[in-house]
């Protein structure tokens, strides 16, 4: 799409986390990211930790997409970035997450400061597709040469 | 034990002439779950309770419920598996007896620590299916999901007998919530509560969840009653009706006008029992107080519509022509049911729209046209030739969300469907 010949399209693991069965949001992101210029692999809904770890060290996108609405997402996300960044292949990686991450519908400083702290380069609010695109229209995971 | 067979009870209220409503309503907390269900039975309705599970329950992550019990976490449902049964029982005593039904509610594909909980707790009302709850809510291979299903069946089939009738119900009728045609629901539905059937349930319901366009739901219930007709013999059945599954309305008014329709058409379209969705729904896990909102507004709307007339519905629709073919494809696959559903999904006769399940061809599309009813973009190797196509195109991620979130548009800004 915008990508010049012969450069690579930046490649994108979108995936949802381990006890999160939701499927909308992970395919509206696919399609989103497809229409920016990058490559996406999907993992769906329900992804354990080691088989999204395996598919990154597998696959070695510049960019780790994680969406998760069920209100787990805190706990699910901070031992899945755990996981991820435990493996010295993927210590450079972005690595986001996004979404519904608690049940309260309440948006959490402490709980976003852990999962900072954890290893994700960002947190996401619900819906904020413009931050999110900025973040992608910067190095190192531009899709636009 | 003095309890009334779920599908009893619900037939009882249809005598009546009056709609069952039902939350799904969920807490981690045993003692605010006690209260969600005394809420529940004491609300101003007909109502069974419900147990709607957690996350981690549902994927048989049972280490992880216990953590986060151990360390005070709220979860997203009630861990049934991790509560002691002694701490069940205390949330059921008194108030689950034979005016008031309790249904468990996960959403596992694999459901038999599940199904072995709850039979011991002395419960035999649930939900699910090798298809609903293995395809679009899981990695589960689809063949592991049918030998689980088969092996829950039988467990629950087990204890019918001296007074109980355990009940299943299929979320045939949901498959991702929003944007599927609704000829493939009333299959998965009707081909599921088979599977239940030949697997020794004698109750079972058969779902059907309200889409974009009031009269093609009409045609989708008439359609599942006059198939389950047809098929199921002498088990006891019906339908019930979910409030819309999809990206829901964020305005109070919005989101209560919706349920309210929802209602309306389950009453108009002769279903026996609504699951109810609460104002809140847009915004976080609902509340007690949400709920009981929810299914007081429910009875009010349904006590308002007009029940069709007793009699198999006139069904000649373009959802029950559709609907049929699939249903009788699959079945001619195979005399298991489960072996059929298997070869259907590979050969793509059943196909998912937008599911990203490996098991799924993945091929067929879906959109919403001009005058709301749900089409075929693509119909992949569905049997269900050319005409099924409404229009070829390519959906964008602007599409896709328009398409997702017209429901909530058209309410929130004081419309309907």
């Amino acid at each position: 799409m915008n990508s010049m010949p012969g450069t690579p399209m930046p490649t994108v693991l979108v995936t949802g986390t381990s006890s999160d069965a939701h499927t909308w949001n992970l395919v509206y992101l696919q399609l989103l990211l497809e229409e920016w210029g990058h490559e996406v692999t999907n993992l769906g809904p329900c992804a354990p930790d080691d088989l999204v770890m395996g598919s990154a060290v597998e696959l070695r996108p510049d960019l780790i997409v994680v969406s998760s609405v069920n209100g787990h997402g805190h706990q699910d996300g901070l031992r899945l970035v755990q996981v991820l960044r435990a493996r010295p292949e993927l210590a450079g990686t972005t690595i986001v997450i996004g979404g519904k991450l608690g049940t309260d519908g309440l948006r959490n400083v402490g709980q976003v400061r852990r999962l900072l702290a954890a290893g994700y380069d960002r947190v996401f609010d619900d819906g904020d597709v413009h931050a999110f695109r900025d973040m992608l229209a910067r190095p190192p995971v531009r899709a636009v040469s | 034990m003095t309890q009334a067979p779920f599908g009893e009870f619900v037939a009882g209220a249809r005598a009546r002439g009056t709609l069952v409503v039902q939350p799904r309503m969920g807490f981690s907390d045993p003692g605010r779950m006690r209260q969600g269900l005394a809420r529940t039975r004491a609300a101003d309705a007909v109502t069974v309770g419900t147990l709607t599970l957690d996350s981690y329950t549902r994927v048989r992550d049972l280490d992880a419920a216990r953590r986060a019990l151990a360390e005070g976490v709220t979860l997203n449902g009630y861990p049934i598996c991790t509560h002691p049964p002694e701490t069940t029982r205390g949330v059921l005593d008194g108030i689950h007896d034979a005016s008031f039904p309790v249904q468990v509610r996960h959403g596992s594909p694999r459901p038999e620590h599940i199904v072995a909980a709850l039979l011991g707790l002395g419960l035999d009302a649930t939900e699910g299916g090798p298809v609903s709850y293995c395809l679009p809510y899981s990695r589960t291979p689809l063949a592991e999901a049918v030998v689980c299903w088969r092996t829950a069946c039988e467990m629950l089939a087990e204890h019918t007998g001296d007074g109980r009738v355990p009940h299943l119900e299929s979320f045939g009728g949901c498959m991702l919530g929003q944007l599927c045609p609704p000829a493939v629901l009333v299959a998965v539905s009707v081909l599921e509560g088979l599977f239940f059937a030949r697997h020794g349930l004698r109750s079972v319901s058969l779902s059907y969840a309200q889409q974009t366009s009031p009269q093609q739901d009409l045609e989708a219930v008439a359609a599942l009653q006059r198939l389950a007709g047809e098929l199921l013999g002498t088990v006891d059945w019906h339908v019930v009706l979910y409030a819309y599954m999809g990206v829901y309305p964020l305005s109070r008014g919005g989101g209560l006008n919706l349920l309210e329709a929802a209602a309306r058409l389950a009453v108009t379209s002769g279903a026996s029992r609504l699951i109810v969705k609460t104002a809140a729904e847009a915004h976080r896990i609902p509340t007690v107080a949400d709920n009981v909102e929810a299914l007081e507004a429910a009875a009010r709307a349904a006590a308002t519509a007009t029940a069709p007339p007793p009699g198999p519905p006139a069904a000649d629709s373009e959802v029950y022509a559709e609907a049929r073919t699939l249903v009788h494809a699959v079945l001619d696959l195979h005399d298991d049911v489960g072996t059929a559903l298997l070869t259907a999904f590979r050969r793509g006769l059943l196909d998912i729209p937008y599911c990203l399940h490996p098991d799924n061809a993945g091929r067929a599309r879906s959109f919403i046209d001009h005058d709301g009813r749900l089409r075929w973009g693509d119909t992949g190797a569905l049997p269900l030739g050319g005409a099924a196509v409404s229009a070829a195109r390519k959906v964008t991620s602007a599409d896709l969300l328009a398409a997702l979130s017209r429901v909530r548009r058209a309410y929130d800004s004081g419309g309907t469907a």
